[in-house]
């Protein structure tokens, strides 16, 4: 499944790394965009197969930040 | 045969429906029978039924492949309109159209709430001289819609498809609720567009429940099952009155849902954090009484009916933990059309505010975010309902308008001492004020300069300073909110305002 970004914005925090086992609902990435934390969370649960971002990317609505499994 | 004899044949005929190859078909995919549907749906069975006989000469179509009446839901009298998916899937003749025309009729002139239950594959373009093009045609099923929105609730459960024209009586309801696999919607269907435009595409993405509950917003709820649909048509319209001249009725009031967390450990200091607005709602609201619409669409606002001291209430909330809580264009859109859902049927409204303001860039100003937020903002300051807005947290910005804000005459703008109200934050206003001059200065002298800048500016915007200058109305103790608003909600109660005087405004749609 791919995670994707939200909104716009840059990556602050990568908070789950690759082969990481992640629940639905939790964090695995957070945006900082119109000067807010924006968490992206898990639709649901698996372990992180890709990281497409690193701390500092921008990133535009709709794209790929990770692959989960 | 006697002529007893014969009227209960025709009448044990009728009552099956279509072939028994279409009821079989309908069970593997998890519907009822438009009549099954109907004796869920009402406190009893349909209590009056008209035009049963429709078409009866034609012995292949019972009803005319709709069933049209009267019936009870909550005790409540309800105009209703049902297709048959067993007679020619649902699809519509000319007393088909005729009898929809009649049954909405009757629902403005009891001034009754009309329910629509959709299953239909569109018009019987054989019957189309008779059925599509004239004063009695299928337009002004549609036309009859436009009149009686906003005089009595329209609510539409999809069970099936709702396609090409027929589309639009979703379209013109206060509410959509599509069952997830079997509801679908579209103009053209993907057969079609493979034709005319040469996309293929499967049914599910172009018009399924999900992507329009999702992504179209055409949908508001979606619902696993058929059931499931009934029962959220059953509760919704416990919150509303019969029609627009009515107060909706007072229920049995609840206490608050006891939570782990207090309202003052909820809500983070820190602005910029994230924390879930449901858990606020929760706090404020009598137990078990949201009703959420437009759930899955557009979730960095929320919207919702609910209940405080047994009265019904609809509240637009920010979402922080969705997207910043920042407004969107399809944000903007959701929460026009629920406060004029609201304000139709004497809702009262309370807006609860964290917003860092509207989406800034490229690809919302190309959406056309401008005229989106406008809708909002006049949806939200033509509403005469009793309106309280409470400033939970940061209110920047023309989301502070877009919220109730005091320039929109809210009853009252009531803050919690979280509350900060601005035309922005303090980083991006010393960004935007001191940016020349954070450049002069050598690298090592930014950051303490920027830090005593931010400070300067979050005293000049402090929520006592506004107090002082009478911005606000009240500060009030997070953990007394609930009593708070209980009390002022039934102040205003008797409020009695006409918005001003015209034919109708011009509308930023």
């Amino acid at each position: 499944m791919e995670l994707k970004a939200s909104m716009a914005g840059s990556v602050w925090k990568i908070t789950a790394t690759h082969g990481e086992a992640v629940e639905e609902g939790q964090d695995v990435v957070i945006l900082e965009s119109m000067k807010m934390e924006i968490p992206i969370i898990a639709e649901s649960s698996g372990t992180i197969k890709e990281m497409k971002v690193a701390e500092g990317d921008f990133v535009n609505e709709g794209d790929i930040i990770a692959i989960i499994e | 045969m006697s002529y007893l004899e014969e009227f209960q044949e025709r009448v044990n005929k009728i009552e099956k429906g279509g072939q028994a190859k279409y009821h079989q078909k309908n069970e593997q995919h998890g519907k009822l029978f438009v009549r099954e549907r109907l004796k869920r749906l009402f406190d009893q069975d349909i209590d009056i039924e008209d035009a049963f006989f429709a078409n009866c000469m034609d012995g292949s179509l019972p009803s005319d492949g709709v069933v049209t009446g009267i019936g009870k839901i909550n005790g409540q009298s309800v105009c209703v309109m049902a297709n048959d998916s067993t007679v020619k899937a649902g699809s519509w003749g000319k007393r088909t159209v005729e009898k929809i025309l009649r049954i909405q009729e009757t629902a403005e002139k009891l001034e009754v709430p009309m329910i629509y239950l959709v299953d239909s594959a569109g018009a019987r373009i054989t019957d189309q001289v008779e059925m599509f093009p004239g004063r009695r045609g299928a337009g002004r099923i549609f036309h009859n819609q436009i009149k009686l929105s906003g005089r009595v609730p329209q609510v539409c459960l999809l069970f099936g498809p709702s396609a090409a024209g027929g589309a639009y009586i979703p379209a013109f309801c206060d509410i959509v609720i599509m069952v997830d696999g079997n509801a679908s919607m579209y103009l053209g269907s993907p057969r079609m567009a493979e034709k005319v435009i040469g996309e293929k595409v499967t049914l599910e993405e172009m018009g399924g429940a999900n992507m329009h509950c999702s992504v179209s917003g055409v949908g508001d709820v979606l619902v696993k099952s058929e059931q499931e649909a009934i029962e959220y048509t059953q509760k919704y319209l416990n919150y509303f009155p019969a029609n627009f001249r009515k107060k909706p009725n007072v229920k049995t009031p609840k206490d608050s849902k006891k939570l782990e967390k207090r309202i003052t450990d909820l809500i983070p200091e820190n602005q910029n954090a994230p924390f879930n607005m449901h858990d606020l709602i929760t706090h404020i609201i009598d137990e078990d009484s949201f009703c959420e619409i437009k759930k899955k669409f557009a979730p960095e606002i929320i919207t919702g009916l609910a209940r405080m001291q047994g009265k019904s209430i609809g509240i637009i909330a920010n979402q922080p933990r969705m997207k910043g809580g920042v407004l969107f264009p399809d944000s903007a859109d959701k929460a026009a059309k629920f406060m004029q859902l609201c304000d139709a049927f004497n809702i009262p409204l309370l807006f609860l505010v964290d917003v860092p303001g509207f989406m800034i860039g490229t690809k919302v100003e190309r959406a056309g975010i401008i005229r989106h937020g406008a809708k909002m903002l006049a949806a939200m300051s033509e509403a005469t309902v009793p309106k309280i807005s409470v400033i939970v947290r940061k209110a920047y910005g023309a989301g502070l308008y877009a919220m109730a804000g005091p320039g929109f005459e809210p009853d009252c703008c009531l803050a919690l001492p979280t509350a900060q109200i601005a035309v922005m934050g303090p980083e991006a206003a010393v960004n935007a004020v001191y940016a020349n001059k954070i450049q002069e200065l050598p690298e090592a002298e930014r950051p303490p300069f920027i830090k005593e800048k931010q400070e300067e500016y979050k005293e000049n915007i402090d929520i006592y300073r506004l107090a002082s200058e009478m911005v606000i109305d009240a500060v009030i103790e997070p953990e007394q909110l609930r009593e708070e608003l209980i009390k002022r909600y039934s102040i205003y109660d008797s409020k009695n305002v006409t918005f001003t005087e015209r034919k109708h405004g011009v509308y930023p749609v």
